[in-house]
């Protein structure tokens, strides 16, 4: 039976999320998007200029792909909110990633105000995903509040250091009924492999492949990466410790008795 | 002769031990509760020997201070320093990993226009100066929209407006006028204009002005009160805390700058990054940004120019980048297109494009001698040329970023 992602009512193939920000230019991006072969691409609605052709970004997205607009630039959830419904008033569709942000200095997301959008906008029919920083009580509410899958960061944004939050991202993982999917800091493709192979449901990547020297082949090496990670969670991980051992010197005493 | 050379290295620690508890005594100050405005930060700052303690920075201490992450004041101190200045190189590659993790191979692009050239101050440095004789004029509605719609045919969708200091000829509420034009052609316009309260500036902000830029000029009081000769600028303290009230007053994003070239480069450099990062301390949601802007030739009689070359200039940019990785930073056609290529990757965010200090400069004809600038640029490359530029450079051109919700 083949592996697909049960997500916003649609069955995805691809557990690789692509973001557009960062790329050097359109053409390059869109060589980059058809290697990674993404199923989900994430767009600021802040950037999308609809009235310049050559300029407009959509252009570029394959039209296999569900457009993802993002609400990069809000700081609250009212301007979340606004952004979402423009999105949609401007053909980008109903699939939201909600991203609201009050800290200029690292880009950490607030989560209550994340929280307050995904209420609004659920209710009003969109696909929400929200990018959070990995709290179980608040992934909770925002699952019961609607979200399609909850979107924990990595590490802060841009920063490639990988699953620093590992430790957070594996609880939701085993709490959280809707899909995981860590967003933010994987900087290389063992980040992205690492969080499949915990059982995350998807990752979303954007700085390591668009500044990377060859943004196109490690689109690529992205791709392999998750598939990997996913293939290997579903093989079942022996877990690190769980090597046979010789002896039992602990509950030896328990056989003997036997 | 033995005896000596430890006399010598015994007292160079000691002045640099002293230096050292000088400056993290100083720079505990920014992040204290009891701190007002920035204005109480500079007090503390006021008479320093600036020059001295640059040139007490070792080159090992750079060394070390280049690869720490540290955003303390001290460091930022550091990396300004003559000590520095040997190893512009490996900041350079630190500035630039840093620009591109944080922005990303993305420059965004936006033109100035020049609302009115009415000005009350006498700056000694500015080719507005109330006291020179040229001929001055505030464009009509109509005169508004017929730049507004040259501009946007470039394809530029973020606009910044300027107008001398004049609330007489060109009021708040002529300003909002434009506005209500403007708005049809760009998807963002910010303003560069006279000091505001900070209800006029909430005013601005629910009218749709997103950003404001305000640069202090100079840092050093007693300087600013030489070269800003009369007028309502003359008020160094309102000026010094109007980036703080546009901050509170829901501005997207605020930039702030030194003219560089009035004053000690260094320190006003310094000076200058304490108050951005004083400024996205307390105002985590706003975007902060800075520009920096070198004095220019300009119809003023200011011939006091403290030299800032362009090395000074790669200097302060990269050492800005290092201080705050996120910040937000232009570089105008102030420069020209050479320098500007250059610095691009060093941690430039933002810069102008097809660009004119006139009083309608791009659409409006009137015989150069009668409009003059306010002061001459270095790079006349319009926008298509710029992206082409960037292009080759291998940076996206960014023309919108922002859009009104």
């Amino acid at each position: 039976m083949e592996d697909l992602l049960k997500l916003g009512g649609r069955s995805i193939k691809s557990r690789l999320l692509i973001g557009t920000g960062k790329f050097s230019g359109y053409p390059l991006m869109k060589k980059a998007l058809e290697a990674a072969q993404p199923d989900i691409v994430t767009v600021a609605l802040r950037r999308v200029d609809a009235g310049s052709k050559a300029d407009n970004i959509l252009e570029y997205i394959p039209k296999s792909c569900i457009l993802m607009a993002n609400t990069s630039g809000a700081r609250n959830a009212d301007e979340a909110v606004r952004i979402a419904r423009l999105a949609k008033a401007s053909g980008a569709g109903h699939w939201i990633k909600i991203e609201v942000v009050q800290d200029n200095k690292y880009l950490l997301p607030d989560n209550l105000e994340t929280l307050k959008a995904v209420e609004i906008l659920a209710k009003e029919g969109f696909i929400v995903l929200p990018y959070m920083s990995p709290d179980l009580s608040m992934a909770k509410r925002m699952a019961d509040a609607g979200a399609a899958a909850v979107m924990p960061l990595g590490s802060p944004i841009g920063s490639n250091r990988g699953v620093k939050t590992r430790e957070l991202v594996e609880i939701l993982v085993r709490e959280i009924k809707v899909p995981v999917i860590v967003d933010a800091g994987l900087g290389s493709p063992s980040d992205a492999c690492e969080c499949m192979e915990m059982g995350c449901a998807a990752v979303l990547v954007n700085t390591a492949i668009a500044i990377a020297q060859d943004p196109v082949a490690m689109a690529q090496a992205f791709k392999e990466a998750v598939s990997a990670g996913r293939t290997a969670y579903l093989a079942g991980l022996a877990s690190s410790g769980s090597e046979a051992n010789a002896s039992s010197p602990l509950t030896g005493f328990l056989r003997d008795e036997a | 002769m033995k005896h000596d050379e430890s006399l010598r290295a015994a007292k160079t620690a000691k002045q640099s031990r002293f230096k050292n508890r000088l400056l993290r005594r100083l720079c505990e100050a920014p992040r204290n509760d009891r701190i007002m405005s920035y204005y109480d930060i500079l007090l503390k700052y006021n008479d320093l020997p600036f020059e001295k303690i640059f040139r007490e920075f070792s080159a090992q201490e750079i060394e070390r201070l280049i690869h720490s992450d540290s955003q303390d004041p001290e460091r930022f101190w550091a990396l300004l320093s003559p000590a520095a200045e040997k190893w512009l190189e490996p900041m350079a590659q630190k500035a630039h990993a840093l620009t591109l993790q944080h922005f990303g191979r993305t420059i965004q692009l936006y033109t100035p226009m020049y609302l009115s050239n009415f000005c009350e101050n006498e700056c000694a440095y500015c080719g507005f100066n109330a006291r020179n004789k040229m001929f001055r004029r505030t464009l009509s509605p109509e005169e508004v929209e017929k730049e507004a719609a040259f501009i946007a045919s470039t394809g530029i969708e973020h606009l910044l407006i300027l107008t001398g200091d004049s609330k007489v000829k060109s009021p708040l509420s002529y300003i909002k006028k434009c506005l209500e034009v403007l708005k049809k052609y760009f998807s963002s316009v910010s303003a560069e204009i006279y000091a505001l309260t900070e209800e006029e500036y909430a005013d601005l902000a629910s009218a749709g002005i997103d950003g404001l830029t305000l640069y202090q000029e100079t840092y050093d009081e007693a300087v600013y009160q030489r070269v800003h000769k009369a007028g309502p600028k003359k008020d160094f303290r309102f000026r010094l805390e109007a980036p703080e009230r546009a901050a509170k007053s829901g501005m997207r994003s605020v930039n702030v700058g030194a003219l560089l070239g009035l004053s000690d480069w260094r320190k006003e450099a310094f000076l200058m990054g304490l108050h951005a990062q004083y400024l996205q301390d307390r105002y985590g949601d706003v975007e902060i940004g800075a520009s920096l802007p070198r004095l220019r030739p300009h119809a003023g009689d200011f011939k006091d120019i403290s030299e800032v070359s362009d090395k000074s200039v790669a200097q302060i940019l990269m050492a800005l980048r290092l201080f705050m990785p996120r910040l937000g930073i232009a570089l105008s056609t102030r420069e020209s297109s050479l320098l500007r290529e250059n610095l691009l990757p060093l941690g430039i965010t933002r810069m102008s494009a097809g660009s004119t200090t006139r009083v309608g400069g791009h659409t409006i004809a009137s015989p150069e001698e009668e409009n003059a600038p306010q002061f001459e640029i270095s790079d006349p490359r319009d926008v298509e040329e710029m992206k082409t530029m960037l292009a080759a450079k291998g940076y996206q051109p960014v023309l919108k970023d922002w859009m009104q919700i």
